[in-house]
Formats: C-alpha cells, sequence, structure tokens
C-alpha cells in the first residue's frame, strides 16, 4: 500500500505542501482545498493530517465511486459520486474533504508532490505491505 | 442476460409518445406535476401553483389534492378515476440528509375505501422529480397489460402493452432493469413499481419500488405496503411505472443553500456513525431490533395480540437473523446518502416452497413488522419461515402486515371453532403451522382456495363468515384487529390508552406512522392526563405527517439520537433533530419557517385528509372505533394471563375490589371502563385539534389553518 507518511516533529509549519496540494487539485492557494492539513500544536510544533489509505470509506459508498487502485490508494470517481459524504463521515482521521463551493469530496491520493517541495523532509511517500 | 429482454420487447406495441421539456428543479420543485390516462392514453402536465405549494406542501399533499379532484363521492376503489399518485416532497431526493429518498402513493383504498397513503423508499420518486414532475398520477383502466415508462435523460413518456413480462415482482424489476439499461453504469439509474400476482385477488396488495444495489447487483424492493395500492395497480392492468434518470448529483434539487444541507446532513452521518451501535443498531439489523425490545416489555404481537411475549421470541430475536441470515458490511441505504442503513437483506436464501422453490433469491428485510406479524402473532418462531413469507409476500405483492395480523385473526378463529378444514378447504391454521400459513400465501398468490376469502382481508372475512357459517360476530368484532377496514400494525396496546388513539384516530386506519406513544405512556408515564394525551395526539401525527409532505423517512428522526438528547426540554420530540429538519428546509426552498410553522403545513394537509375521509362517507366519530382487542382482555385466559394487573386496576382505577368475583365479571368491569376511557380521549382529542365531537374539522379551525377552501367547506359545513 502506498501512502503519505508524516513526520509531524520535523515539521516546520511553512503551509508549502498545503500550497501544492491545494495548487495542484484546483488551481489555487488554499488551505481549505488541500488533502493535506497543518495544525499549529503550540509553539514552533507543528500537526499533520492527511489519508493513510485505510479503505474504511470504501465499504460505505452506495455508488462504488471509491475504489482502490492497484497501489493501495483510494481513488474518488468525481462521475460517480453523488457527493452524500458518508465517505466523510465514517473516516476515522476525517481527511476525506470537502470545500464550500465543491459537491464531490477530495483526498490525498499519494501522488507525492507536496513531499518533493517539503523543506523539512516531514513528508514521505512510503509503500507497505 | 437473464433474461429473453428482445423477445419481451417484440410483443411490446406503442399507445402513446409524449415528449416533454427538461427543466431543472427549482428550490426542491419542478413546478409540475404529471397526468397519464391509461383509459384514454392521455398525458399531460399540470403546473404547480404557489398556493399548491403554500396548501399542501408536496408529497402525500400533492397526491391527495391531485386525488380529491380526481374522484367523487361515489367513487370506489376499482372505479376508473380512481387513481394511484406518487408524490416527492420538496427536500426529498437530496442525498446529503439520512433518509429523503421517500416516494409517498396515494389512492383510494380497496380495504377502507378511503383515502389510503403508504411511505416508501427506493429509487422512483426521487428520480421521478429529477426527470421534471413533482408528483405523477395515473388515472383510467388499461384494456391490456401496460408499462409506463418515463426517460428522463430525454424528456419522453411512453405507454405500451407489455403482455409478456413477470407480475411478480422480484422477476419484473430484474426484466425492467435489464430492458431499460443500456449498460452497466445505466442499471443504477432504473427504477420501477409494480405489484405481482397476489394484488390480483386480494384487497391487501403492496407496491414494490426498486433500487438497483450495485455491490449485489440485483433489483432490490422496499415496499407502499399499506391498503391495498397493488390491488388499485393490478386492477388498472398496470405492471410497471419505470423511470430512468441518469444525472443524480448532490444537489440535483437547486437549494438556495447546498452548504447548510451538506452541514446538517454531515451532522447527523456523524451523529449515526457515532451512536447507532450503543442506541438502536439500525446499521447492523434494521428495525429487527425491536422485536426482543417489544417481548421484554410484553408489546409483542403473541397469537393475535392476546398476548405480549413468549417463551420463543428468542428464536426470532435480531440476532438470529444477524448471525444466520443477514448479509454485513453493506451500504444498506433505500435512497443515497442515508447512513442509517437499515435496509437489510438477506442474500442466497433458497426457497422451500412455492413456485420459485429451490431458488436463491434476496429477500429485502425483515422489517420488525413482519417479524412480528408473521412471527409471533401467528405462534411462528422460526426466523427461516419468516423470511419465506417475507419474500413472497413482497414478490406477491401483499403487504406482510395485513397478511400477518389476517392470518392472527383466522388462527383465533380456527381456535375458537369457528374455523375448520372443511371450510378452509382443507388447510389447518393451528398457531404455528407453518406449512399451511405459507401455503395460503401461495393460494393468494394464486387466486384460489381459502386465499380468495383471507386476502381479501378481516373486515369482510367477518362478514363472509357470519353470512356463511353464521359465526359469532360479536366475537370476531373483538378480536379482529381491524380499524377502518384496515389492519392494524404490530404493537400491543391494551396498556396504553394514547396508543389506543395513536391507532385509532389515525386517518389511514391503525398504521404506527401518526403516532407511536407506548413508551412514553406505558413505560415512562409522560403523558398522564387526558389533556396531555391529546396534546401528544396532535403533535406527534402532525408532527410526522411531515416527513410524507417532504419525501422524508421517519426512521432518522428518533431511531438515532443525539448524545445529550435526554437533557433537552422535551426529548420525546428529539428537539435539535426537528431544527435540523426546519434548517433544511429553509436550505432547499428559501422560505424561512420555524418549528411551529412546520406543524402549520402538516395540519393543513392533515385536516384535508380528514375532509377527504368525510366526503367519502367515514370520517366521523364512529370511524374511529377500535376493536376491544385493542383496549383490553377479550377472554377469560387473557384476562388471567395478567390476572395480577387487571385486579390492581380494578382495586385502584375503580375501586373494585375484584376478590370474590368471577373472571367474566372482572372481564365485563374492565371492559365498561376502558370503553369509556377510549370515548373520553376522543374527545380530549377532536377538542384539541379544532374538530367537532363528530369529530369534523370545525370551519373556524379550517380558516385558522388557511384551509378553508370552498371544497372543503361545503363538506363540513352542514355538519358543525
Amino acid at each position: 500500500m502506498k501512502y503519505l507518511k508524516t513526520y509531524p516533529e520535523k515539521c516546520i509549519g511553512c503551509m508549502t505542501c498545503v500550497d501544492v496540494c491545494s495548487n495542484l487539485y484546483f488551481k489555487e492557494v488554499s488551505p481549505e482545498k488541500s488533502c493535506i492539513e497543518v495544525y499549529d500544536k503550540d509553539n514552533d510544533n507543528f500537526d499533520l493530517s492527511v489519508c493513510n489509505q485505510c479503505q474504511t470509506c470504501v465499504a460505505e459508498c452506495p455508488t462504488l465511486a471509491l475504489t482502490v487502485n492497484k497501489f493501495g490508494v483510494v481513488m474518488v470517481n468525481k462521475n460517480l459520486c453523488i457527493g452524500c459524504y458518508a465517505c466523510v463521515a465514517i473516516c476515522p482521521t476525517d481527511n476525506m474533504r470537502t470545500h464550500l463551493e465543491g459537491i464531490v469530496p477530495f483526498k490525498c491520493i499519494a501522488c507525492g508532490a507536496c513531499a518533493r517541495e517539503c523543506p523539512a523532509d516531514a513528508l514521505e511517500i512510503v509503500t507497505e505491505d | 442476460m437473464k433474461y429473453d429482454i428482445e423477445k419481451l420487447k417484440s410483443k411490446h406495441k406503442l399507445l402513446k409518445e409524449f415528449n416533454y421539456e427538461i427543466k431543472p428543479v427549482e428550490k426542491g420543485y419542478t413546478n409540475r406535476t404529471l397526468y397519464v390516462n391509461i383509459s384514454t392514453n392521455d398525458i399531460k402536465e399540470k403546473p404547480v401553483s404557489e398556493e399548491m405549494k403554500e396548501k399542501f406542501t408536496g408529497g402525500k399533499g400533492f397526491g391527495l389534492k391531485l386525488l380529491w379532484d380526481a374522484v367523487n363521492e361515489n367513487t370506489k376503489w376499482n372505479s376508473p378515476e380512481n387513481e394511484i399518485n406518487i408524490g416527492m416532497g420538496p427536500i426529498g431526493g437530496n442525498t446529503n440528509y439520512a433518509g429523503s429518498g421517500k416516494s409517498i402513493v396515494t389512492s383510494i383504498s380497496p380495504m377502507t375505501n378511503i383515502p389510503i397513503d403508504s411511505n416508501v423508499g427506493g429509487y422512483f420518486g426521487p428520480y421521478l422529480k429529477f426527470s421534471g414532475f413533482d408528483a405523477m398520477e395515473i388515472q383510467g383502466k388499461a384494456e391490456n397489460e401496460v408499462i409506463i415508462y418515463i426517460d428522463g435523460n430525454n424528456g419522453i413518456i411512453q405507454i405500451f402493452e407489455a403482455p409478456d413480462e413477470a407480475v411478480d415482482s422480484h422477476v419484473l424489476a430484474e426484466q425492467m432493469v435489464e430492458m431499460f439499461a443500456e449498460n452497466e453504469k445505466e442499471k443504477q439509474h432504473i427504477s420501477s413499481v409494480s405489484a405481482g400476482t397476489g394484488s390480483e385477488t386480494a384487497y391487501i396488495g403492496c407496491l414494490n419500488f426498486s433500487f438497483f444495489d450495485k455491490r449485489r447487483q440485483v433489483a432490490r424492493l422496499k415496499q407502499a405496503g399499506r391498503g391495498g395500492t397493488g390491488t388499485v395497480f393490478r386492477d388498472k392492468k398496470i405492471k410497471a411505472l419505470v423511470v430512468k434518470f441518469s444525472g443524480l448529483k448532490g444537489n440535483s434539487n437547486n437549494p438556495v443553500d447546498q452548504k447548510t444541507i451538506q452541514k446538517v446532513g454531515l451532522k447527523l452521518h456523524k451523529e449515526i456513525l457515532e451512536l447507532d451501535d450503543k442506541q438502536c443498531r439500525m446499521r447492523q439489523v434494521g428495525t429487527a431490533h425491536l422485536t426482543e425490545i417489544m417481548d421484554e416489555y410484553d408489546l409483542l404481537p403473541t397469537h393475535n395480540y392476546k398476548y405480549g411475549s413468549h417463551k420463543d421470541t428468542k428464536n426470532i430475536a435480531s440476532d438470529v437473523f444477524y448471525n444466520n441470515f443477514l448479509t454485513k458490511g453493506y451500504p444498506d441505504g433505500c435512497w443515497f446518502g442515508c447512513t442509517m442503513a437499515c435496509a437489510k437483506t438477506a442474500d442466497h436464501f433458497e426457497l422451500k416452497t412455492g413456485p420459485y422453490k429451490g431458488e436463491k433469491v434476496t429477500v429485502d428485510g425483515p422489517e420488525y413488522e413482519t417479524v412480528a406479524g408473521c412471527g409471533s402473532n401467528i405462534g411462528i418462531f422460526d426466523a427461516a419461515t419468516i423470511l419465506e413469507i417475507n419474500f413472497y409476500c413482497d414478490t406477491y405483492g401483499l403487504d406482510t402486515i395485513s397478511f400477518g395480523t389476517m392470518t392472527a385473526f383466522i388462527m383465533e378463529c380456527w381456535d375458537n371453532g369457528i374455523l375448520d378444514k372443511e371450510k378452509t378447504g382443507g388447510l389447518d391454521f393451528t398457531w404455528g403451522n407453518r406449512e399451511d400459513a405459507l401455503e395460503l400465501l401461495h393460494q393468494i398468490g394464486r387466486g384460489e382456495g381459502f386465499g380468495l376469502i383471507a386476502g381479501k382481508g378481516i373486515r369482510r372475512m367477518k362478514d363472509h363468515f357470519e353470512k356463511e357459517w353464521n359465526a359469532d360476530r360479536k366475537f370476531m368484532d373483538d378480536i379482529g384487529m381491524e380499524a377502518k377496514g384496515l389492519e392494524y400494525s404490530e404493537y400491543i396496546t391494551k396498556e396504553s390508552l394514547a396508543m389506543q388513539g395513536g391507532y385509532g384516530l389515525a386517518l389511514k386506519g391503525p398504521q404506527h406512522d401518526e403516532a407511536w406513544l407506548i413508551f412514553m405512556d406505558m413505560v415512562n408515564n409522560q403523558i398522564p392526563t387526558f389533556k396531555d394525551k391529546a396534546e401528544a395526539l396532535h403533535y406527534f401525527p402532525m408532527f410526522r405527517t411531515w416527513f410524507s409532505i417532504q419525501g422524508l423517512c421517519k426512521l432518522p428522526w428518533n431511531d438515532v439520537e443525539p448524545a445529550n438528547n435526554a437533557e433537552a426540554e422535551e426529548p420525546a420530540k428529539v428537539p435539535e433533530h426537528v431544527q435540523n429538519y426546519v434548517d433544511i428546509f429553509n436550505a432547499t426552498t428559501g422560505r424561512n419557517i420555524d418549528k411551529e410553522e412546520l406543524i402549520l403545513q402538516s395540519e393543513r394537509v392533515y385536516n384535508f385528509q380528514r375532509v377527504f375521509n368525510i366526503r367519502m362517507g367515514y370520517g366521523n366519530r364512529e370511524h374511529d372505533n377500535i376493536p376491544y382487542r385493542s383496549m383490553g382482555p377479550v377472554t377469560i385466559d387473557e384476562y388471567e394471563s395478567r390476572a395480577e394487573r387487571y385486579d390492581g386496576q380494578l382495586k385502584e382505577k375503580l375501586g373494585v375490589d375484584p376478590a370474590g368475583k368471577s373472571t367474566e365479571e372482572k372481564v365485563k368491569i374492565l371492559r365498561e371502563f376502558r370503553e369509556s376511557e377510549y370515548e373520553k380521549l376522543k374527545d380530549a382529542a377532536y377538542d384539541r385539534r379544532g374538530w367537532t365531537r363528530d369529530g369534523i374539522p370545525t370551519t373556524e379551525h379550517l380558516k385558522k389553518i388557511g384551509m378553508a377552501l370552498p371544497e372543503l367547506l361545503e363538506v363540513v359545513k352542514d355538519k358543525q
């Protein structure tokens, strides 16, 4: 299974990952439209939250819009999704995301764009059995 | 392909094609309804006015309004002018708030001769709306078997003769999917409405609304069960209604405030996912979780409502179905986005009897009502038999509640010597005889033998047994669990006066969807006075009516409750959820109602329906009477099974010392008391509802709620 592994202890809170992700997905820089979230924990400490590809959401989808690709990554089929948000509700880590203007939820597909740009090596694409 | 669809299609004869303009939904409404006459093959659109929305809101409100305009006071269920109407409401069809996909069927019922309304899941209603119509009315009678097809993608409606398609729903629904889906993806875009062979002679016919389950690859069925709508459907020679709609999105209602609907919907999703396992377990076992609870509280109908529990209930408890039959882990909503997901199924269930013996089928359910009605109430404590009855009732197009309750009546008649093998054509109706209970069902499916008599329901059986066999009418009136001609649903009401009213005053007949007050009344003692009970018999029927004027399911209202609900001022109302409904209605329509106006919307439709009953000749005080079995013990052994309770009541409530009195005397004293209590309850409830003591809405009340329509005033003016 391929997923984005996070090392929050290395994170410097620069938000580069958020900018890269939202720009890639929605062509704009917006924390609301990023698949990865950066939280201020306390002074100089940050938490990172992103999909761990656990697949809990897949079983909940009534239209089979959620599938697992050959790398073990959960994908959203926008053509099949009817925006019910059952997947958003069931996600144990709150990483099936929505934003104000959209109907279809979105999530990390472990593309690695953020990891490549992270100046602190706090993100890494890994593959595990 | 399982069926030779091309061969079926080769026999089709197109009778009419109608093209219409596809328009987007606006704020939850399409602002038009569809009229189809299958006598004349006339098809037309009717506009929906702002006044119609104001007075009738949608769903069963629209269905009843269209029905009122179509019939007259002499219309019978099988008159050509009677209609099958299917309505959606403005909120209905949204994919965010759990339980938002209900269609509401209205018609003049063969059971009651008054309007019936039945709330059903499946995809038909929402797809009909997104195809362009807030409601559909079908009038007339076809000469030969027809299918009515609505192509919501291209704006085409067709009526065609369809002689060779199946009649039984589990086959027909599959045929419709294969016939109208052009590819795999489109299968989920097809929904049909159909009845079954049982509906052709029985009056307890139901309608099956299909929804294609992608995981199981099967067209599943939900039932508009009550009141014989399937019977009307087959009398009109309709095989199926079919709709195809491919463009469903999360905002297909085109609401004014999509974000609020998403936000409120997500909040409820999370509540369900967090709390359901600890509360009602709807996601695991559906409504069947009630079986063991009802047994525990002595409320589970057993042997025709004589008793409220049984030592063998453990054999039909929810865990038996869960562990041995139900398929687990699927999102079992009957409309998209329902995370309550209570539409459970037993897949690959092998049938042991009947025309489909040996087939492995998908059985929807069982719902609690089916377990109680077709299980404990007829003395069957075997889960597989209940599933078999459930399957055949559905595919034959028969209501499981009426089938269970009427079979319970037959078995008690057998027990008391009213029936014997000579009269039943060889069937043995000893309590719990599953072989002959199933054979009765197959006789109804074939339209033969004792099944022809039984399928007409309890009220007509009583007439038949009295006329043909001189049976004791008074005894049958006492134990025959019907009111207004409709069989009771499955709760014991003897110890809850308020619930006796909940059933007896229900407009369509004794169905629990208007009010379920047993725990409030009997267990928690929250409504001790007549005034309290009358208030509950006002608020809850009005509030619950709202689901059917909006296209909603009742279950997500109180089968899951917020964690802090008990701390609310009136927890029985689940105030946070009431506010959810207010919020999503306003966010859909752009209006600005509050919880009081929500009740007013219902009250308009509720009073309209009562006046409709009066117009048809069955809406007065006398028609709210109920059988004594629902009030108290009819028989000696029934009294003695709860002697301590009843003796105590004689002492405490009536000041009568039971010592030295025979059980027969005590039954009589208790009966006089309880019957008088019920009459007092009627007075209190009518007063609260703004009705005369004869149960007629007053002209002042109709004016007050904005329903002083000339046609209503005409009906009630001489009855004030």
